[in-house]
């Protein structure tokens, strides 16, 4: 044991004779000047991999929000119509809608809907192919936007907003069908602007109306005058302003004024004014629209026929339960001859229920009973969506 | 309907500023990474209908109170939030940037205030009724979908 000690003593000696030459400040100095090198290659590695790392994140984050900054954007709606009205009975796929659009810049755009009526169309066919709207818009300031093509008419409740999900009772109020008329478009141009936080306000020029005048039983029917813009007689043009105020969350209230230089395009000069007016509220639940639109048509024709005053309302309370269910009643009242002494009021009464199993999707039931100058009790079903 | 140019209501740098205004001078909230794993995702698909188009979210913290920026398509466009949560509950929710052509009702502050206070449901749903505004519905729907997702973001990170 003694002998092992002494040997690795003398190793001990050894190594210290050896390594007795201390480093020189030079180098010590050289050695923590490479070790910095090395330090600082090793942190610029890391900031690499670290921007690398990053680069890699953001592309890939870039990759998935892709469909968010696509140019293109498409949607639609859709509703399926069962009518039961005094025994008559009916099933149909009322409207089918595409809507397309495309983004040139930050400010300007193009917007379209196109839509099949009653499913089938063609001569003899119960239905349509429409264009609805096609138009450019451009944002001219952060608050005022001009359009200019074909583009629905700043009038009423439904005639803009109308995909099934958004309103109550399968088919559309006979109001805004009769009086409006909805689903109505033009074309011409327009300028909507932002006048204050939730107050707009509307201006277009636009292709009128052309109603029957040939001393048939459709002379002056507001909603037989549409020419939907196909070779449209375009010798007399219309006018529509509307101010809206949404300011206040839940409430809508809106007016508009049309009018229209001539409904006979040339023949008869019948000049004629739409007014309009209506209220929405919705608080907790409850909820309340209410409407009226009313024609003044100067013209003699239409003044013998008792159609230079048309015109109509409704109002409709109804009671959200929750995000799937809700009830509602309706009253509507119009009279597309009005200027007449006889009693030619249309009266509709509607009583039913949404069921939305999906905020997009809706089913509809409703009870109908129609009184007045008109008759019928029944009922209608409806599916819906849009997306 | 239509896709429009952004209009900016108020920068991220506002909205944090606004959210720890109370916060004494010196003092800033961490900010702090959250990853979306597959988890998150899916919770967050539940709410959206979607996942989320990003691989991690940055967030603002101070003791019970977090910061969200997050994006929600309304009809078309991308929505800009800030929402800042506290005590598990909504305190501040801000429109940022607004895109689309209808709908940018829902940046006013009669609408917003209506978040105020708001928290979550044992489902993940809001315990509160909101307002609606007519013509808007899907940008309504697009602010309480991601008041939904932030306030169960600040769960997940508490």
């Amino acid at each position: 044991m003694k002998f092992k000690l002494a040997l690795v003593s003398a190793a001990l000696l050894a190594c210290g004779t050896v390594n007795a030459a201390e480093p020189t400040n030079q180098e010590l100095l050289d050695l923590i000047k490479s070790q910095q090198k090395e330090i600082e290659n090793l942190k610029k590695s890391v900031e690499e991999a670290d921007e690398k790392a990053e680069a890699s994140v953001e592309a890939a984050e870039k990759t998935m929000s892709n469909a968010a900054d696509s140019k293109l954007s498409f949607g639609g709606y859709g509703e399926l119509h069962y009518n039961n009205i005094e025994d008559k009975e009916s099933i149909d796929f009322h409207r089918f809608v595409t809507f397309m659009g495309y983004e040139f810049n930050e400010d300007i755009r193009f917007f379209s809907e196109l839509e099949v009526e009653h499913s089938l169309s063609g001569d003899g066919k119960p239905g349509e192919v429409e264009l609805e709207q096609a138009y450019v818009e451009i944002d001219v300031t952060d608050a005022t936007s001009i359009k200019s093509g074909l583009f629905l008419v700043p009038v009423g409740i439904l005639n803009e907003t109308h995909e099934p999900p958004t309103f109550y009772g399968v088919e559309r109020n006979p109001v805004e069908k009769n009086i409006i008329p909805s689903t109505w478009w033009e074309a011409g141009a327009g300028v909507t602007t932002e006048l204050a936080a939730g107050i707009t306000a509307d201006f277009a020029i636009h292709s009128g109306l052309e109603v029957p005048n040939d001393g048939g039983v459709y002379d002056f029917n507001i909603r037989s005058g549409r020419q939907k813009v196909a070779k449209a007689n375009a010798d007399s043009f219309a006018y529509t302003a509307r101010i809206k105020y949404t300011a206040i969350p839940g409430l809508e209230l809106a007016a508009s004024i049309q009018h229209q230089t001539d409904l006979t395009q040339g023949v008869l000069n019948a000049d004629a004014n739409l007014y309009t007016a209506h209220a929405i509220y919705n608080v907790d639940g409850f909820g309340i629209r209410a409407l009226y639109a009313g024609w003044d048509v100067d013209s003699e024709q239409a003044e013998l026929a008792g159609q230079d005053k048309q015109d109509g309302f409704f109002v409709e309370p109804s009671y959200r339960f929750n995000d799937e269910f809700g009830v509602f009643a309706r009253y509507s009242e119009w009279d597309n001859v009005a200027g007449n002494s006889i009693d030619t009021e249309m009266e509709q009464t509607n009583v039913g229920f949404n069921y939305w199993p999906h905020q997009n999707v809706v089913f509809k039931f409703d009870l109908e009973r129609r009184d007045g100058a008109q008759d019928g009790d029944g009922f209608n079903l409806g599916v819906g969506y849009q997306f | 309907m239509v896709p429009s140019e952004a209009k900016k209501y108020l920068s991220k740098e506002q909205f944090i500023h606004q959210a720890f205004s109370y916060l004494e001078k010196g003092v800033e909230p961490t900010v702090k990474t959250l990853w979306l794993n597959d988890e998150i995702q899916e919770k967050i698909t539940e709410i959206l209908e979607h996942s989320y188009p990003k691989l991690r979210l940055r967030y603002w913290q101070h003791d019970d109170q977090t910061v969200w920026f997050l994006d929600e398509i309304g009809k078309e466009r991308p929505i800009s939030f800030g929402i800042s949560v506290k005590s598990q509950r909504i305190n501040l929710v801000k429109v940022l940037e607004f895109r689309e052509s209808r709908g940018g009702e829902i940046h006013m502050q009669a609408f917003t205030e209506q978040f105020d206070q708001i928290k979550l449901t044992d489902d993940n749903k809001l315990n509160k009724h909101i307002d609606g505004i007519t013509g808007a519905t899907m940008s309504v729907s697009a602010m309480k979908k991601i008041a939904r997702v932030a306030l169960m973001l600040d769960k997940e990170v508490r």
